[in-house]
């Protein structure tokens, strides 16, 4: 039977911990982004459009390397949020959330974006005479009507996190308890002489946790659609 | 009560635009598809918003270009109903109705939910989806959720058009209904001449974005220089009447006109009720001698007032019967009785040319028991 040794058990808990912050950082940034790009004609449309993609086609590494310049103790974002707030990313696992929020953004803006255009604008049109004010008119009409895509969104934001590899690496180093998590612990097994059967057994956890996902992600679309729909 | 005035360029037409719709009446705008007819509704609700102009409702300026007035749609009172319905598909009837209601009463009397769900006959369907409505249900839950913003003025975008024709008769009833009921103004865009007969009061006549006719809907069915605008094929005289007798035995009315009285089956109403008859050109022959042995029991003696000669083959006559009248004759007979203006002769109509869609107007005829 399969029972996890700690040591699995503290990568498990950190993929999911830093998975769920990174979702959690992505969703409303990337719902106000898939908004003005679904919605708002602007000069240098394309250009935002291909800047929230870079991460798509970047390599990890490159995106790892920006985050640490950019966030490092010293960095000119790092030293701002070490003063004003006193967080430190680089090298922790709220640096580990953040290269995985930045990897899965462009996922989360392309889900919600999609679910965005296919809402008739006619109905939103239809509450604003109806007295509801463009406020009124989001969460009343256009939230409920996306929520699929949202759902969709996080999913593939939540999917992407956990299986972030390259930028996390590169950002916040491989330091077990703080930034391994289950990608991480499987490259660490694979480079120690011994490893393989250890490394195997995360592989399958991997599975189990991705399969898990992939249902509950399958019964919520149904549920959504359900009340959408009737 | 409704005052507006439009100049906006769209990329294919430009809408060039005065009316004025009066308090508790229907006013019809009637055109071609394309002829900016939506345009026009979409810039009076707020949701377009146009270069030039203003829209006033009664004395509230809602929008005024010189003066930077643009109230937004939200604040600006005014219900909308859609071509394609434009439930919300995540609500059911019930919050769809209640979606924009509110319980102050704007005409003096509160329109509340009870009386809107009574009179649009939908309490059956409060706790269905959209989905899961007939294209009749949609119109009328659209109907009754627009009414229960309790509106200034409702307009109505050919609101049959989405609908089977076997249905329609469905819904009109329920929009004279509002009027009668609830005392409502109504802007109703349309292309089909024989809603427009039966519901409007009044008519504004468009072509290309701009104004061809404004006036009573018998005013401008009766002008022959419109026929290419207000359709060919259904062209001819609305007469306003009276419901004057009624022959039991026959199931035969006689409508009551300036000009004489009119004959129609299938009329069984009070005596005094207001018609609105439409008798299509098509439908009237004309005879140079008072005709004898005819099984046609209209005949109305007129002098010819106006040819109407497009060149074709046919042709379309307007003669003076006490009220307008309108005959379309082939060119051939045209040519054989030698007919011109200010000749006389006897226009033969025959009774059972009529049917429930050439007669309407101030009062539904016969309602549906349920209401």
């Amino acid at each position: 039977m399969f029972s996890p040794t700690p040591l699995e058990l503290e990568a498990l808990y950190l993929s999911l911990k830093v998975a769920f912050w990174s979702v959690l950082i992505t969703l409303p940034v990337g719902l106000l982004f898939a908004w003005i790009l679904a919605r708002k004609k602007f000069y240098g449309h394309a250009l935002l459009n291909s800047i929230v993609h870079l991460p798509l086609v970047l390599p990890p590494v490159v995106i790892g390397f920006f985050l640490l310049s950019l966030l490092k103790r010293h960095g000119p974002v790092g030293e701002f949020l070490h003063d004003a707030f006193g967080l430190t990313v680089a090298f922790t696992w709220q640096g580990a959330a953040i290269a995985s929020a930045v990897m899965a953004f462009p996922l989360m803006v392309r889900a919600i974006r999609l679910s965005i255009e296919n809402v008739d604008t006619g109905l939103e049109a239809a509450a604003r005479t109806l007295g509801a004010s463009p406020f009124r008119v989001f969460y009343s009409i256009t939230l409920p009507l996306i929520s699929p895509g949202i759902l969709a969104g996080v999913i593939l934001a939540f999917a992407r996190s956990l299986g972030e590899f390259g930028a996390t690496i590169t950002f916040v180093s491989n330091i077990p308890g703080e930034t391994r998590t289950l990608p991480l612990a499987i490259f660490s097994l694979l480079q120690t002489p011994s490893g393989d059967a250890g490394a195997l057994r995360l592989v399958v956890l991997s599975i189990v946790l991705a399969l898990a996902a992939l249902l509950v992600s399958e019964y919520l679309a149904v549920r959504a659609k359900h009340r959408i729909e009737g | 009560m409704l005052e507006i005035s439009f100049n906006h360029n769209f990329a294919e037409f430009r809408v060039e635009l005065e009316f004025k719709a009066e308090a508790g009446s229907i006013t019809s705008l009637f055109g071609r598809s394309g002829t900016g007819k939506t345009s026009v509704i979409n810039m009076i609700a707020g949701l377009t918003k146009p270069e030039i102009g203003y829209v006033k409702v009664g004395s509230d300026v809602l929008f005024d270009s010189t003066k930077g007035i643009n109230v937004p749609p939200e604040q600006r009172q005014l219900g909308y109903i859609f071509q394609d319905s434009r439930l919300f598909p995540h609500l059911n009837v019930r919050n769809n109705l209640l979606y924009g209601a509110k319980s102050s009463a704007i005409n003096g009397q509160e329109i509340t939910f009870d009386r809107v769900v009574d009179v649009l006959d939908i309490g059956a369907l409060l706790e269905r989806k959209p989905t899961n409505l007939s294209g009749g249900e949609k119109q009328r839950v659209a109907i009754g959720r627009a009414l229960l913003s309790q509106p200034r003025l409702l307009m109505m975008d050919e609101p049959l058009a989405s609908i089977d024709v076997q249905l329609r008769s469905e819904i009109l009833p329920f929009i004279e209904e509002l009027r009668d009921t609830f005392g409502l103004t109504v802007i109703y865009v349309s292309h089909a001449i024989e809603e427009v007969i039966r519901l409007a009061d009044k008519m504004v006549l468009l072509t290309n974005g701009s104004k061809a006719a404004e006036g009573d809907v018998e005013e401008i069915m009766s002008r022959l220089d419109l026929h290419p605008l207000t359709g060919r094929f259904d062209a001819g005289a609305v007469l306003s009447t009276k419901v004057a007798s009624y022959d039991p035995e026959y199931d035969l009315a006689e409508l009551a006109f300036e000009g004489g009285n009119l004959r129609v089956t299938g009329v069984d109403l009070p005596m005094g009720t207001p018609l609105r008859a439409h008798i299509r050109a098509r439908d009237v022959s004309l005879m140079l001698e008072r005709p004898v042995g005819t099984s046609v029991l209209n005949v109305f003696e007129g002098r010819i007032i106006e040819v109407g000669d497009e060149g074709g083959p046919q042709l379309d006559l307007k003669i003076d019967i006490g009220s307008a009248l309108l005959a379309r004759v082939t060119r051939k007979s045209f040519n054989d009785l030698d007919l011109s203006v200010g000749k006389t002769v006897f226009a033969m109509v025959k009774a059972v040319a009529f049917d429930r869609r050439s007669l309407g107007g101030q009062i539904v005829t016969k309602r549906p028991d349920s209401i």
